[in-house]
């Protein structure tokens, strides 16, 4: 089901880091031998004569971040990120897999499309990666795509983000064609008719510079209207990208009910609002669903320590320069995140470190992926993080193809020193050196 | 100062100072020779992207009476036409030098953006539904020629509040020069948080409380999205007819007026109107605004170099 170019397995002793992994329970110094990509042992001053040893002290080891959630633009829009750039982002983050939105050009909506992006990706991806379907032909809302043989090439599963699925029809029917198909069906919610032709969130800061606003409702009552179809169904259903309070109050209540529906919030959803926005209306703060209030943000992070909340996704949403640096009006909606996810969410200094952790790779079970474990046996999907290391975003660049970071310029703490994934190390820090 | 993209770049003494000079200047338009030489040899560039038609010839007279050169750069049949970017655009007029420039585009913030784009001083002429800070000025400067102060002045802005640039500059000049403002229109034209800057009135029950009631203008396209049913209704419930309108009352209006719409004929051609001052006062401040921007600034321009998005 996932897909990258193979990288060689490692045979790496990682020595005195911070094991914390909240699934197994880990949350000790220790040593993590691994080889042949296996995690081998783990315990106290372990030995390996002649092999490499990554210096954990003073570091931390994690299980590999899974995203659910981004955008790798190909095919069709390779300007803006391609699948080695968008994986080398990915790695450079922490992340040891993530999962592709089909909303390219042309849209994955049949098997040739899917067929030939898996076989590029076993070429380019650093990191491993899989693919969604979207549930209609085109993204038109109108027609389902052949959503069997989309799911007998690989697809994950289904969904038109970038677009919700307007008509409450198409949706039961692929509800319906789920119990045939199986997947999950992933759903980007907005009322069409409430979001008009709004650019930010509907509020006082709106009302300010006057810009038309999207409205918190615009989210919430489709999360309420599609709750309501998947439990009539018994479908499985998972929203996207959660930003306002009304909606986290909706998917709580549908769970209650016993709906099978899961949620992801970003890392910018959780840590800006739109008063960042009236800053200096900087298009890499436009993103759809927009930034929202304090109020709702302060709910994000309470969905997220009781469980209304899965996990965290970035909607990793890259942008071509030229296309961000014009009116705010004009830029399109979207964001970078793989780089600065963990870090972002580390430096609010809100959540539990054990929590960050655990949210950040929750994602892989939501979409039927194996969740990276620190335990022997086990393939190495691992992170190895400097918790106290600052920096400025973007000072360095960017792994993406894409600047348009929305925590460009922030200084955030925390940074992703290696990453192992699917047993090859991945990706290790560097530095840009003047000379 | 160097740019005026917001009325918040400027403070209630900046204000104060902005329209004595502009009274000095009153004189100039009742000369033979309407011409005075403060910005000799200045260059001047009006980037207009949205039809105008007052504020752009405004302009032009203003700078012109102050002997600066002018150029006007209309967005349709230039460049832009051919898909030329604002930021390119800007880019290129800037390699003529120009001292200022004063824009006006469809978009929140283009005026910002170009400001961060060129070494000239910029003037937000309109941009998007956010700003219009030269109309407040000029209808500060208008009331202060009528009433003397605005200090304790309430003043009622009747109409489309959501789509008028004009709104939010002049709730923020009024209420920097001591007065109460509150926004009254229909609650489809009001925008969710504007209670946060100022009073909000959903209808006229209590319009004689205002010593001054300033209409805007209903655009014909809002009843396409349904904001009003008709013009008719909305001419019942909101428009400023004798009736409505108190003797002791100062009518304002931005232009141009759709007579019988947001306004009544006799309220027009009342002598509470001071819409044509607000007209004549355009000129004068404006001319204000390029002086305070071009003159005194003793400080050698940056060199020229693209500000990047983070400035």
């Amino acid at each position: 089901m996932l897909d990258h170019r193979p990288t060689p397995p490692a045979d790496v002793l990682i020595k005195g880091a911070h094991v914390l992994d909240p699934r197994t329970g880990l949350d000790e110094p220790l040593d993590v031998r691994i080889a042949g990509g296996e995690i081998a042992e783990i315990g106290a001053d372990l030995q390996a004569p002649g092999v490499e040893t990554i210096d954990g002290s003073g570091r931390h080891l994690f299980p590999g971040f899974v995203d659910p959630h981004v955008h790798l633009r190909v095919p069709g829009q390779e300007h803006k990120e391609d699948i080695e750039s968008g994986t080398r982002s990915a790695a450079a983050g922490g992340f040891v897999a993530v999962v592709a939105m089909p909303n390219t050009t042309p849209t994955v909506d049949s098997a040739p499309v899917l067929r030939s992006l898996r076989e590029q990706a076993r070429r380019e991806a650093r990191i491993p990666v899989g693919f969604m379907a979207s549930i209609t032909h085109g993204l038109a809302g109108e027609a389902l795509t052949e959503m069997a043989e989309l799911k007998a090439c690989g697809a994950l599963g289904f969904t038109d983000d970038g677009k919700p699925v307007h008509r409450a029809g198409i949706l039961r029917k692929a509800l319906q064609y789920q119990k045939l198909v199986g997947g999950i069906i992933a759903l980007h919610e907005e009322d069409p008719t409430l979001s008009g032709n709004g650019v930010m969130h509907e509020g006082v800061v709106s009302a300010r510079l006057g810009l038309a606003g999207i409205p918190s409702i615009s989210e919430s009552t489709l999360i309420a209207r599609d709750a309501a179809i998947a439990g009539y169904e018994g479908g499985r259903i998972h929203i996207q990208h959660l930003s306002a309070r009304e909606s986290v109050k909706a998917i709580r209540e549908a769970k209650a009910r016993g709906v099978q529906i899961t949620c992801e919030a970003s890392p910018h959803h959780l840590t800006l609002t739109d008063e960042a926005v009236a800053e200096k209306l900087d298009t890499r703060l436009k993103m759809n669903p927009p930034l929202r209030t304090e109020a709702d943000r302060q709910a994000l992070i309470a969905g997220l320590k009781d469980g209304t909340i899965d996990c965290i996704a970035t909607d990793h949403a890259p942008h071509a320069r030229e296309e961000k640096e014009v009116p705010f009006e004009q830029a399109p909606m979207g964001t970078t995140g793989l780089e600065t996810a963990f870090a972002a969410v580390y430096t609010a200094g809100e959540l539990p470190l054990a929590l960050i952790v655990e949210k950040l790779s929750a994602g892989a079970a939501l979409m039927d992926l194996p969740t990276p474990e620190i335990a022997v046996g086990r393939p190495a999907d691992l992170v190895l993080v400097d918790l106290a290391a600052e920096w400025e975003v973007g000072a360095q660049g960017y792994e993406s193809r894409s600047e348009n970071c929305c925590f460009a310029g922030r200084r955030l703490k925390g940074k992703v020193v290696t990453t192992i994934a699917a047993g090859g190390i991945v990706y290790r820090q560097r530095e840009l050196v003047a000379v | 100062m160097r740019h005026l993209l917001s009325i918040e770049d400027l403070d209630r003494e900046a204000i104060e100072r902005i329209l004595d000079r502009a009274k000095t200047f009153t004189d100039v338009s009742e000369r033979e020779i309407k011409k005075v030489p403060a910005l000799r040899g200045r260059r001047v560039l009006n980037l207009f992207y949205e039809a105008s038609t007052r504020t752009r010839s405004s302009f032009e007279l203003a700078a012109k009476s102050l002997s600066a050169d002018v150029i006007n750069f209309a967005a349709s049949g230039s460049a832009v036409d051919k898909g030329e970017s604002l930021k390119d655009t800007v880019q290129t007029l800037s390699a003529y030098r120009p001292d200022l420039i004063c824009i006006r585009t469809p978009f929140v913030g283009a005026a910002q953006l170009v400001a961060g784009w060129t070494t000239a001083s910029v003037v937000n002429a309109g941009d998007g539904k956010h700003e219009h800070p030269t109309q407040a000025l000029l209808d500060v400067y208008t009331l202060r020629e009528r009433v003397g102060r605005l200090e304790g002045l309430n003043i009622w802005i009747v109409g489309d509040i959501t789509h008028s640039r004009v709104a939010r500059s002049c709730i923020l000049a009024f209420q920097t020069m001591g007065a109460k403002v509150t926004v009254a229109g229909p609650p489809t034209l009001i925008p969710r948080g504007m209670e946060a800057m100022c009073d909000v009135a959903y209808d006229l029950d209590r319009l004689n409380e205002a010593d001054v009631v300033y209409a805007l203008r209903m655009q014909h396209e809002r009843m396409t999205d349904s904001f009003v049913p008709s013009l008719r209704e909305y001419a019942s419930v909101y428009q400023i007819d004798g009736r409505r309108l108190g003797p002791r009352q100062v009518l304002m209006h931005p232009g141009p007026v759709n007579r019988g719409v947001e306004l009544a004929a006799e309220v027009i051609d009342s002598p509470q109107a001071v819409i044509g001052q607000q007209v004549e006062a355009g000129v004068v401040v404006r001319m204000a605004v390029l002086y305070e921007l071009l003159t005194g600034r003793a400080n050698p321009k940056p060199a020229l170099t693209p500000a990047p998005l983070t400035a």
